[in-house]
């Protein structure tokens, strides 16, 4: 086979195993950062204001491996630098 | 399937390219300074205020509160720079609800402009503070071996600045996209609601981590001084050690 179609498909495979295994861990931080806050407001609802802005930012920052997971994922599917790579060995 | 605004080419003039992401960030500035202009050439303390007097009053005096409570010593000195990030990055946002805009938050050009001006504010604000020595000093703090990370860690949390602000947008736009040609109507909708909704979280975040880096830089010291006479913590990590 032509090697841009065996290069497309381990870019589509590795794009949705990066996305599917790298969404697994900072779903399980999500849940538990979004838990302890649960009950940390539970316990001290004074303490909203200051639990509430120090979840979101670590809730940010948590998410970020997802979203550089994500970002991976799409430069595979939509702009893979070597299929452009391939196209070129096989003409020139 | 285009993934930023920057392939976007909306008029070219020899060899000279607008792209959609220019445009648009233009867009937003004259309309936030336009509509700063128009709210505050008549403002008034006399009993009657005009209404938009009162929204600006409501998302001004947001911010300085906000960031009084993230602890820096004068929000005055801060509001300038933070509150600029955050409407510039709302409103860019919250346009997405206009049809044939495209936000140029998704674009990884913007966000690492706007990643760029904390990685030069952070230092600037904190040299103010505290002096360049002190500043400087903040680089070998716990001892001189960290001295490599916190330099590193400058640098990596700019990226992730940039990356997520850029990932969280650009990955609406991208399923929004799909979405529409799998399943029109009803669930690009949907995502779209969602996408309003991360991106308005997105712009607090981004305003927020940038002013706890500037409240980090800038007041070290207090928060040594705090651990040091700090009987606040000590029940605390008592309480964890008995569950």
């Amino acid at each position: 086979m032509d090697p841009s179609i065996w290069i497309s498909i381990a870019s589509i495979v590795t794009a949705g195993l990066t996305i599917a295994i790298g969404s697994v861990g900072p779903a399980l931080g999500e849940g538990r950062a979004a838990a302890q806050a649960l009950s940390a407001l539970a316990q001290q609802p004074d303490a909203s204001n200051t639990i509430t802005r120090t979840l979101f930012v670590s809730l940010a920052m948590i998410e970020s491996t997802a979203i550089y997971c994500f970002v991976v994922a799409m430069i595979l599917i939509f702009a893979n630098p070597f299929t452009q790579t391939a196209t070129q060995a096989a003409g020139g | 399937m285009e993934i930023t605004p920057d392939q976007w080419i909306l008029y070219e003039w020899r060899g000279v390219a607008l792209n959609a992401t220019v445009a648009f960030t233009w867009a937003i500035m004259a309309l936030l300074v336009l509509g700063s202009w128009a709210v505050t050439r008549n403002l008034s303390q006399g009993e009657t205020v005009s209404r938009w007097q009162v929204a600006l009053e409501v998302i001004v005096g947001g911010i300085r509160d906000q960031i009084d409570q993230i602890g820096a010593a004068r929000p005055g000195r801060y509001l300038p720079f933070i509150g600029t990030l955050f409407l510039f990055i709302a409103t860019a946002n919250l346009l997405m609800i206009v049809p044939g805009y495209r936000p140029p938050t998704g674009s990884l050009s913007t966000t690492a402009a706007l990643a760029l001006c904390v990685l030069v504010a952070v230092p600037l604000f904190a040299i103010l503070q505290r002096g360049v020595g002190g500043y400087l000093k903040s680089y070998v703090q716990p001892n001189v071996i960290m001295l490599p990370f916190n330099i590193i860690s400058e640098f990596s949390r700019t990226l992730a600045l940039a990356v997520r602000l850029y990932g969280n947008v650009m990955s609406g736009t991208v399923i929004a996209g799909i979405l529409v040609s799998v399943a029109p109507f009803f669930f690009p909708v949907l995502m779209q609601l969602l996408g309003l909704l991360t991106g308005m979280i997105q712009a607090y975040i981004f305003a927020v981590l940038a002013m706890v880096y500037i409240a980090a830089a800038t007041k070290a010291e207090q928060k040594a001084a705090k651990a040091g006479s700090g009987h606040d913590s000590a029940p605390e990590t008592q309480e964890k050690e008995g569950h």
